[in-house]
């Protein structure tokens, strides 16, 4: 009983959330927010490569996949280390706040 | 042994090397003793080629010494080669010759210089350049040297370089034989344009066969390399760099500015004779600018105090004399006179050196006086050199060069009665201020600067030797050409004649030389005598004649040297000095700055996304994706 | 089958709609792992048994699970809610659902040129991923396992802070 669901609307899928990540980033100003975001595209990305997989029957969709989240893995360990160091220096979670590079 | 030619200019440079690399860590001594034996073995090769080209001559009179290749680039090959015929022959006997005379004389003069060993690599460097000069096979090689002895000429005039004056006077000295320079530089390139070739000899060769007498072509390319020779040898309107150049040490004037370097332009012209044989309008406008030159420093001879800027003065009109020569077709008798005015112009300048030092860089002759009894040595050369320069008859050797240089002007078919009278009036006026300077410094009583000097404790063998020698050759010298009626031995003119073509003489005889003579000799005594007479006895005459408002109008004039120097300034300096101003900010780097300034505004512009806020990077990178995708949707 | 996929796939949509518009971090947190169950469960429908488990297993129940430890070490209280309410304004939403209305109509664009095959989807089983993974995709192991360790090592260093981090190690 597999499913015959055409690639394309996987696609769409994936597409949908990836859109639906970016806004998330561009919109909001919490850092956490942000990295809960680009989380998002991540997965979004993800969702792609499986259904490509399960399409052509290979195995590398989801061998994509599993790198793709041992590199979320450590994106998030680090990402989340800045996140606090970040707060202990500027006491908020404001991304605007650490604009120092400018000009 | 004429294979040795290539030591002739190596051993100079060599000696400049190795003075300039290991100079600071040689003694005094050793450096003075390298500079000097590095001429002197120029003079020991240069007496075996000697040797070798009189006994058992070449073919055609020639050697040529082919040493590398130098460009070679479609048709345009010059080469490094030697050439040695009579002419070069000549030349390097009178450059290593009188060379080494100064350099030995130079390593006592300079003594207490601290920067003994850039001298002599310098005065080496120069005396390498001149011979690579004078044996250049093909014009290249010769402006190569061309500009060597320039720049030691700069080097050397600005040697005491802490005062700016000196500076300013070697400035001065390049900046004017450099428009020599460039037009000899578009007479080269004129030249090869047009005829194929850069060697000497082939040039001539191919211009006797391609122009015709007269042609636009042949006077400009001669006219050309009469700019250059004027600008190198100081003649009017070019001449206003000799007189400044004696700021330099007195060795300096005396090899650089009177006996080598200022001669380049006559060899030159002697060298390229077939361009001005073709172009007789530029032969006579080189007789005439001879003749004006000579007349013009004769008189500012008469009015300078510096002894050093009267022995300038007379070089340059010395060598106004040569040009007349060469502008009549007497080749060989303007290189006799440039052989003997070597002789005596260095022995003048050398003894003026002494007399400096001694009375501690005292260079004014109205401050000199006494100077017999202090300096006999001195009294006696300055003597010699005097009365050959003033061409005294028969004794001396100044008189056979300057007579013959006389006699061909008045019978030479491109000669003149009046260019010969104007080198009479010449010769007047050379023993008038040899003389003047002659007596003031050293026969009237002794000034106060002179009572107080102190015996010269330096004066040894090494400053002396030259003096005698340079005194003898100023005296026999003369045996080398004898006129018809004195012997009628013209050995040089006839070891020359294979290089340079003969004097077309066509209102000569014996009787009117004999009469030409004896007017020129009689002229050289009379200015001698009445100098005595207006300086001796009968000062005041002078005195009074300077304060009458013609003498001192006469006398402004003359020891400003007729105002060529005011003119240069007005009429070149000032405007280009204006125009340099009014392109202050340099309006053709506008454009350049245009560029930097566009960048710059493009900077400012762009550090305006700068912002530092991550979402808004964030923001680009997503439009830079949108971007791309629709690259892809739509291409 | 097919239905079981569009309906995870409006879950996951509107759960993670949902997510990036809280203003409480938590409940933002709980939304996004409820939208990555669903998309294990796509992965389970399109054939890819492993990889839902994965996504369950790790995403979800690893990297959610560390975000939440860090909102509650943060500790930020209910001021956090009203901060968010003060920086999320409705313009704020202006710019990007317009950028990325723009990606999504490029996207939709492109995949709507291709080819649709009525193959369906195929069941890969793990097996065959392990495979896959430890047969041409060996090196991507180890360097996978390279990346953690970057990330282990510099989430520590950074992790520790400034004042417990100084006093050690030559470099003040």
């Amino acid at each position: 009983m597999t499913a015959s669901v055409p690639v394309e609307h996987s696609l769409f899928l994936a597409a949908i959330l990836f859109v639906l990540g970016l806004v998330g980033v561009l919109a909001r100003r919490n850092v956490m927010f942000i990295l809960l975001s680009i989380e998002v595209m991540f997965n979004a990305a993800g969702i792609a490569f499986v259904a490509a997989g399960s399409e052509w029957a290979q195995a590398d969709g989801q061998v994509m996949f599993m790198f793709i989240l041992a590199v979320t893995a450590a994106e998030v360990a680090v990402g989340l280390a800045l996140l606090l160091r970040l707060y202990r220096h500027f006491t908020t979670l404001n991304i605007d706040a650490a604009s120092k590079m400018r000009g | 042994m004429l294979g040795l030619l290539w030591l002739v200019p190596i051993l100079p440079y060599a000696g400049f090397l190795i003075l300039t690399l290991l100079g600071r860590y040689l003694p005094r001594k050793v450096s003075g003793v390298v500079g000097t034996a590095a001429v002197g073995g120029s003079v020991v090769v240069t007496v075996l080629l000697w040797i070798s080209f009189v006994s058992a001559p070449p073919p055609d009179n020639v050697y040529v010494q082919l040493l590398w290749p130098w460009i070679q680039v479609g048709s345009f090959s010059p080469e490094i080669t030697l050439h040695l015929d009579s002419l070069s022959l000549v030349m390097i006997s009178v450059v290593t010759f009188v060379g080494f005379l100064i350099h030995l004389y130079s390593t006592q003069f300079m003594i207490d210089e601290e920067r003994y060993n850039r001298f002599f690599a310098e005065m080496n460097l120069f005396v390498g350049s001149m011979l690579t000069l004078v044996l250049a096979d093909n014009l290249l090689l010769l402006f190569f040297g061309w500009e060597g002895v320039g720049l030691c000429s700069y080097l050397l005039i600005g040697f005491w370089y802490q005062d700016p004056a000196n500076g300013r006077a070697a400035r001065k000295a390049f900046i004017v034989t450099r428009i020599g320079d460039a037009a000899l530089a578009f007479g080269l390139f004129l030249l090869f344009d047009n005829l194929g070739t850069l060697r000497i000899q082939e040039l001539m060769q191919r211009a006797t066969e391609q122009w015709s007498v007269g042609s636009g072509i042949a006077v400009a390319a001669a006219a050309l390399v009469l700019g250059g020779a004027i600008g190198k040898s100081a003649q009017v309107p070019l001449q206003i760099w000799l007189p400044d150049a004696m700021a330099g040490p007195t060795p300096v004037s005396a090899l650089i500015h009177a006996a080598t370097m200022v001669t380049a332009g006559v060899y030159l012209i002697a060298r390229t004779h077939a361009l001005f044989i073709l172009a007789p309008a530029v032969q006579l406008a080189v007789a005439i600018i001879g003749a004006v030159t000579l007349l013009l420093s004769g008189f500012s001879g008469l009015a300078q105090r510096d002894i050093k800027r009267v022995l300038a003065y007379s070089t340059i009109s010395q060598i106004g004399y040569m040009f007349l020569a060469l502008g009549v077709g007497a080749w060989s008798a303007a290189i006799f006179h440039l052989m003997t005015h070597a002789c005596f112009k260095a022995l003048l300048f050398l003894s003026a050196g002494v007399i400096i030092l001694r009375l501690e860089h005292e260079h004014d002759i109205y401050k000199m006086g006494g100077l017999r009894r202090e300096l006999p040595l001195v009294f006696w050369v300055f003597l010699i050199g005097a009365c050959s320069l003033s061409a005294v008859p028969v004794i001396t050797a100044g008189f056979y060069s300057k007579d013959l240089i006389l006699y061909d002007a008045w019978v030479s078919a491109s000669g003149s009665p009046w260019l010969w009278g104007a080198g009479l009036l010449g010769a007047l006026l050379t023993s008038f201020y040899t003389f003047r300077a002659f007596f003031v410094a050293f026969l009237r009583e002794p000034t106060p600067t002179v009572k107080k000097a102190s015996p010269l404790t330096r004066t040894g063998a090494a400053m002396g030797i030259p003096l005698i020698v340079l005194a003898v050759l100023a005296i026999v010298a003369g045996v080398a050409d004898l006129p018809p009626i004195l012997g009628n031995k013209p050995f040089l003119t006839d070891f020359l004649h294979t290089a340079l073509p003969e004097v077309n003489e066509v209102r000569g005889s014996l009787g009117l030389e004999r009469l030409l003579t004896s007017i020129s000799g009689l002229v050289s005594v009379i200015g001698i005598a009445v100098m005595y007479f207006l300086f001796i006895p009968f000062p005041r005459l002078v005195q009074r004649a300077t304060k009458t408002p013609v003498g001192v109008a006469l006398h402004q004039l003359w020891q400003a040297g007729w105002g060529f120097d005011w003119l240069d300034n007005e009429f070149i300096v000032r405007p280009f000095v204006w125009l340099a101003r009014l392109d202050k900010d340099d309006v053709i780097d506008l454009f350049y700055d245009g560029v930097a300034w566009v960048t710059r505004g493009l900077y400012h512009a762009l550090s305006y996304t700068q912002t530092g806020g991550v979402r808004l990077y964030a923001a680009a990178i997503a439009l830079g994706a949108i971007f791309v995708a629709a690259l892809v949707v739509f291409l | 089958m097919n239905v079981v996929f569009y309906i995870s796939a409006a879950v996951a949509i509107v759960s993670t709609a949902l997510a990036i518009t809280r203003m409480n971090a938590v409940h933002a947190l709980l939304y996004l792992i409820v939208s990555l169950l669903a998309v294990a469960l796509v992965f389970y429908v399109l054939g890819a048994p492993f990889v839902a488990a994965l996504e369950v297993i790790i995403y979800a129940g690893a990297i959610m699970v560390l975000f939440l430890f860090v909102v509650m070490m943060l500790n930020l209280g209910p001021e956090s809610v009203e901060q968010e309410q003060q920086w999320v304004k409705w313009y704020v939403w202006v710019g990007p659902v317009f950028l990325a209305g723009i990606l999504i109509i490029e996207l939709i664009y492109i995949l709507l040129g291709e080819r649709s095959l009525l193959a369906g989807n195929h069941n890969v089983s793990p097996t065959q991923v392990a495979v896959t993974l430890f047969g041409p995709y060996l090196l991507g192991v180890e360097l996978a396992s390279m990346v953690l360790l970057a990330g282990l090592i510099g989430a520590n260093r950074l992790g520790r802070g400034s004042t417990s981090g100084r006093g050690k190690g030559k470099d003040r």
